[in-house]
């Protein structure tokens, strides 16, 4: 576009639009009825490519609105019942939109636009839009009808008379004649000649109706364009006339008649389609999957958030300042009898503060359905390259995560549906002879359960084969030979690092990516994942997530005189320890009777080099917590309060420690380091097993017992 | 300064709308769709409305259908934002009482002078 306007943040908004829009278009796609389209999603489709195309052409980006340009022409067809909903049409049409998308994704990464793509889909939107007799192509893209005599010699015109006779309801349309003729007046030298005036009545005067009629004589060497383009509003509401007033070409002499359409300039010229070779379906679904991870680029962007929310903040901003100015009077003129009041006003801040950090949290908060809307897609094409039938479903998409948690679970997410569906589910002929509804059922859901965030992934596929699988980790070493494992143990060792089952590595899963990746990746969110299967019935991925990243509900604690922070989600509870259940394995290891169950000791005095404060207190708490399903007891000296902390990153103020998340602030202005449960439980085993490498496995049912393979250094 | 109504279904159109407009002085208020279009409009009278045609809920025509009943709304120009391919559509609108059309794409000049156009 060419001005001087800064155009950076509405082109972002644009960008983000455009991918919504392509949202819609793809998920309303997919859920279109062949055969009979619901009118109102067809609608939808028509508008997000309609906005697509109009917001691409005006910021500039024609390759954009061009391809759209022709994606609209059909989505319009389609809407307006002239072309039938058709299988074919709708795979072009879902093609189309990876194409946009990744043309858009060219503009947010700042990359030229490439259009090779682009060429080869026009082809078959092209053949679809020929496929119908009586409408050619080129009445479909073609501008409408050209202008006839077009091209007047401007320098011999010396100028125009026009008859102007308006309707009488031309000013209903709030046209005003004096307008216009300012503007001819622009042009050149304007003479303006009334008729009509006389007959009028004052008395029946009817000052909405336009009655009168004008002579206009134009001199100067505006072209007929641009006399015509005065009137272009108007030229269906008035008699109109012009003719060249030197008589310089004969073919002008004609007056043009008004109801002409005469002003559609072609904006968009239709290019001519390459005749480029259409790549195989499968090579094309396979590198769809492949392609569809956007630049990483677009993780900072910006958010969308609803007017309520926004309104909510405004309005607790409102009261923290009124409570503020309260608490400003009291310390022009304090004295104790206003003590209460104080306290009131304290209370009051107190109240307002946490409601505003509340609120402004929710900010970040962000409904799932847009990180589930693309599993719609993915299982399309997967299920199709896969030759596998397959329905999805989805529950709890309205359930809020945090922006970015929400933009950092995606891939982990796409890993594990591509996994179910590519070793989960089996093909149609296995379950129709297991006994087996030929369709497969994939389920993705997602709630909440105790201040975090649950998804989970659910096939009725085969289930994990647990013989196969603790035979391939005995064999990669990942297991020694003679260990006994629980069934659930087992299914989790496919999380172990380098471990993958799939005979054949397929282009769906299993690109040496496995799911340790998987897992690591959900753990650096907070979270863990695992699995549970039964064999022939199916798996379940269990996904869970902290609500958010910033803040975290902590409990301090007091180790020496170190304040640290644990997760509250991390306690499961916190005893006071009694010597005599203190028992000690192996002459180094110690272990607590909980009362069925032994839980390791980790003293946390002991693993951070804390001075004790007090010489001789034995007598601790044990913090016992929980993490990827084994239970620690954490050895501190005292508990203080629970409180909110704001986490702030170790790895970005400082270097990342192993053991810690994080960091915080605390009231008085010291820093508390925030616990990372299963960090320690590394960190502790690390340590331990230089003292219990002669561990025998024991009856004893401690979860920590069982080495825990799958967690190998990182 | 005179008051604009902006109506566009895209946040982008309506920003560029409005970054364009306020850079030129104009108060510019704003809806997404003919519903919202038509309660900001009994709320505040303004001096021209600029609307996009294809929106949910209601369209730009029938908005200026509805807005050209309201005895306030009788002599507010009106202007839809049209593309190249909406020929039938600017006919629709002028009969809705449309005061004219700005033909998608636009540039913020184009913009300007059509609407310092309108409002003389």
């Amino acid at each position: 576009m060419s001005s001087d306007f800064d155009m950076t943040e509405i082109r972002q908004v644009f960008i983000q639009e455009s991918l919504e829009g392509l949202d819609v278009m793809e998920s309303g796609l997919l859920n279109l009825d062949v055969g009979a389209a619901d009118p109102e999603v067809m609608n939808s489709i028509f508008r997000a490519a309609h906005s697509i195309k109009g917001g691409g052409a005006t910021f500039g980006f024609s390759e954009i609105s061009q391809f759209t340009h022709h994606v609209e022409t059909l989505l319009d067809q389609m809407r307006k019942g002239e072309r039938p909903v058709t299988d074919d049409a709708v795979q072009v049409l879902l093609q189309s939109v990876d194409c946009i998308r990744s043309m858009v994704d060219c503009l947010t990464a700042d990359t030229p636009i490439v259009t090779s793509r682009a060429r080869e889909i026009e082809v078959d939107l092209q053949r679809i839009l020929d496929t119908r007799p009586g409408m050619t192509p080129a009445a479909l893209t073609a501008p409408a009808t050209p202008l006839p005599a077009a091209a007047v010699a401007a320098p011999e015109c010396t100028g125009w008379l026009i008859d102007f006779q308006p309707h009488p309801g031309m000013l209903r349309s709030c046209n005003d004649p004096l307008r216009i003729f300012r503007e001819l007046g622009r042009l050149g030298q304007l003479k303006v000649e009334c008729f009509g005036a006389e007959a009028l009545e004052l008395e029946s005067l009817d000052p909405e109706s336009c009655e009168l009629a004008w002579q206009l004589t134009l001199l100067g060497s505006a072209t007929r364009e641009q006399v015509e383009e005065v009137f272009a509003w108007v030229a269906s509401e008035c008699e109109l006339a012009f003719s060249p007033l030197a008589p310089t070409s004969a073919a002008d002499t004609a007056p043009v008649l008004s109801n002409v359409v005469l002003f559609d300039q072609p904006e968009e010229p239709s290019p001519a389609p390459a005749v480029v070779s259409v790549p195989g379906p499968d090579a094309v679904a396979a590198d769809r999957a492949g392609s569809r991870k956007p630049p990483a680029a677009t993780e900072s962007a910006s958010i969308r958030v609803s007017i309520d929310k926004v309104d909510t903040l405004i309005n607790l901003v409102g009261e923290l300042v009124i409570t503020q100015s309260m608490l400003v009077r009291f310390g022009d003129q304090f004295d104790m009898s206003q003590i209460e009041k104080l306290r009131e006003g304290l209370a009051q801040l107190t109240r307002s503060t946490r409601e505003l950090q509340e609120n402004a949290m929710e900010i970040r908060m962000l409904p799932i359905r847009s990180s589930f809307s693309r599993f719609s897609r993915l299982v399309h094409d997967l299920s199709r390259t896969l030759g596998k039938q397959v329905e999805l479903q989805l529950h709890g998409e309205e359930t809020e995560l945090d922006k970015t948690v929400l933009e950092k679970i995606a891939d982990p997410l796409v890993h594990l549906v591509r996994n179910s569906l590519d070793h989960g589910l089996e093909r149609p002929e296995v379950r129709a002879a297991a006994g087996k509804p030929e369709i497969g059922t994939l389920a993705m859901s997602a709630y909440y359960e105790g201040g975090s965030v649950i998804i989970e992934v659910r096939d009725d596929g085969a289930g994990i084969n647990k013989a196969r699988v603790l035979a391939k980790a005995r064999a990669n070493g990942i297991v020694g030979a003679d260990d006994e494992l629980s069934d659930d143990r087992i299914n989790n060792l496919i999380f172990a690092p380098g471990f993958s089952t799939a005979e054949v590595v397929s282009d769906v899963s299993g690109r040496g990516v496995g799911l340790d990746v998987v897992r690591r990746n959900i753990q650096d969110l907070g979270g863990h994942v695992q699995v549970e299967s039964t064999e022939g019935v199916g798996s379940v991925f269990r996904v869970r997530l902290p609500l958010t990243l910033a803040i975290l509900d902590g409990q301090l604690a007091r180790v020496g005189d170190e304040i640290y922070i644990f997760p509250l989600l991390s306690i499961l509870e916190t005893i006071q320890v009694k010597p005599d259940k203190v028992s000690c394995v192996a002459g180094q290891a110690e272990m607590y009777r909980v009362r069925d169950e032994f839980v390791p000791i980790i003293r946390l005095a002991t693993e951070f080099n804390v001075p004790p404060a007090v010489s001789g207190s034995h007598c601790g708490l044990l913090v016992v917590a929980e993490a990827d399903g084994e239970r620690v007891g954490l050895m501190v000296d005292e508990l203080l309060g629970q409180q909110q902390v704001v986490i702030k990153s170790l790895q970005a103020n400082f270097r990342p420690v192993p053991g810690f998340t994080g960091a915080t602030i605390l009231g008085d202005g010291t820093v508390a380091l925030i616990l990372d449960v299963p960090g320690i439980i590394r960190l502790g085993r690390a340590a331990g097993d230089s003292r219990a490498q002669r561990l025998a496995p024991s009856p004893l049912s401690n979860p920590l017992h069982s080495p825990s393979i799958v967690e190998s250094s990182r | 300064m005179p008051s604009v109504l902006a109506v566009d279904d895209s946040a982008s159109m309506r920003d560029l709308v409005r970054f364009v407009l306020e850079r030129a002085g104009y108060k510019v208020v704003h809806a997404s769709d003919g519903v919202e279009a038509l309660e900001v409009a009994r709320k505040e009278t303004v001096d021209l409305v600029l609307t996009d045609v294809n929106m949910p809920r209601m369209d730009g025509i029938e908005l200026i259908r509805n807005l050209r009943t309201l005895p306030a709304y009788k002599f507010v120009p009106m202007l839809v934002l049209t593309t190249e391919s909406g020929t039938d559509r600017k006919m629709e609108g002028k009969a809705a009482g449309a005061t004219g059309w700005i033909v998608k794409p636009f540039d913020p000049p184009k913009l300007l002078a059509t609407v310092a156009k309108v409002l003389g």
